[in-house]
């Protein structure tokens, strides 16, 4: 039996009010746009009243490049992406919660789901969105002393000399 | 030792049916060290594929004596880079390096390993040669296993003419450095107890001066070398009649 997403959607409207900004359907995907501060509550209501028991993936936009008609849609500058799986109910929702650029920080589920421990690390350390509450966060892929979040859209492709600056050799001459 | 003997007398030479054959303790230990060379695989992305593929039964790379995969450093003296190096691997890929014993080759596989390759980016190292030093180069995304030989060959080359590396990590006070004459027991006569450091022997007490190098020596191919062997009997048919 499959889990009524429209009617999901109306639920979530009148239990959370504002802090829901809206829903949208494209190809029968359903993305929920919610405000920064009731990530915690609404995916908490998601996992234990409607089913989506599985948070698969914790990832980020950054819409600073976006083209105009496309940014409408973000609010803010950065929308955090929850991605959740129902076992029983074999449904996908989509959860974006925007971000500004300052102070750029959202609560953490790790609470909810120890699965997002190391996708928000990711996030923290390609998009610098700090999560409050994170039991551990420091970066995953980069180097630690590594400086500036590169997935950014502002961060430059070719990075900022950080590849170059390595132990060189000498040349000494053959005997 | 290397650099003030002539190689190429040097080698093996026949005493005609006589039985025996001469040469030098240099060349005796280079064609020892060419025709056993221990690669010490660093592979990080497709290269590496191709790189096993190498190793394996179709291209064998045990016929060039090079089939001992060794996945300690210290075991090791031919450093095969193949793959895509990125800024959280390369401090590994030096202190791998450094950790192999002198005299050590390296082999830079691939685009990715010789200039970063398609990976333009913030985390790709453009280049592995801009800090530790190469041998030979291969092109190809990824080069095929013929490629690898013929790298593999050039380094046996240049072993067997003596060559050392001319870019080093300064290890001028390195204990490992390597004495080819004093280290066989007796070569020399009268040559001091080996404690350990190069500074020890005689003659090497000269203190370390910065030279500047010009342009890179030209490696000469397989192809270049065959064509002058070929001119070279070609005019000796036209000079026998």
């Amino acid at each position: 039996m499959a889990v009524d997403l429209p009617s999901l959607m109306t639920s979530l409207k009148a239990r959370f009010g504002d802090d829901v900004l809206g829903h949208a359907v494209f190809r029968e995907q359903y993305v929920v746009r919610i405000r920064r501060g009731a990530n915690l509550p609404l995916l908490r209501f998601l996992r234990d009243d409607a089913g989506f028991d599985m948070l698969t993936d914790v990832t980020c936009v950054d819409s600073l490049s976006l083209p105009q008609d496309m940014q409408a849609d973000y609010p803010e500058r950065f929308a955090v992406v929850y991605q959740l799986y129902s076992v029983p109910h074999n449904e996908r929702l989509r959860v974006k919660a925007y971000v500004p650029e300052e102070p750029c920080e959202i609560d953490s589920v790790t609470p909810l789901w120890e699965a997002a421990n190391w996708g928000e690390r990711e996030v923290y350390d390609m998009y610098g969105v700090v999560f409050k509450g994170h039991p551990d966060l420091k970066r995953i892929l980069m180097p630690d002393g590594y400086e500036g979040h590169p997935l950014r859209k502002d961060y430059p492709l070719k990075g900022r000399g950080e590849r170059d600056r390595f132990q060189k050799y000498t040349e000494i001459p053959p005997r | 030792m290397a650099g003030e003997t002539d190689t190429s007398r040097s080698g093996p030479q026949k005493h005609g049916g006589s039985g025996y054959i001469t040469t030098t303790v240099d060349a005796l230990i280079n064609w020892g060290r060419r025709n056993s060379l221990w690669p010490m695989p660093f592979g990080t992305a497709c290269c590496a594929i191709e790189m096993m593929a190498t190793l394996a039964s179709r291209y064998d790379l045990a016929r060039f004596g090079a089939e001992v995969i060794r996945f300690s450093p210290r075991q090791s003296d031919l450093m095969i880079v193949s793959g895509r190096v990125c800024l959280k691997m390369m401090p590994v890929l030096i202190e791998i390096y450094n950790q192999m014993p002198e005299p050590k080759w390296c082999i830079s596989m691939g685009a990715c390993a010789s200039t970063g390759g398609v990976f333009d980016t913030y985390t790709m190292i453009q280049g592995v040669d801009q800090f530790i030093p190469v041998d030979v180069y291969i092109p190809g995304c990824p080069p095929r296993p013929e490629s690898l030989i013929d790298a593999v060959m050039l380094i046996q080359e240049r072993i067997k003419r003596g060559e050392r590396q001319t870019k080093l990590y300064d290890r001028t006070r390195h204990p490992l450095d390597f004495a080819p004459l004093a280290l066989v027991s007796g070569a020399v006569e009268g040559a001091p107890v080996l404690t350990g450091s190069r500074h020890s022997l005689p003659g090497k007490d000269v203190p370390f001066q910065e030279q500047s190098f010009g342009p890179p020596e030209r490696i000469v191919t397989h192809v270049e070398r065959t064509q002058a062997a070929q001119r070279g009997t070609q005019a000796e048919q036209q000079k026998s009649p």
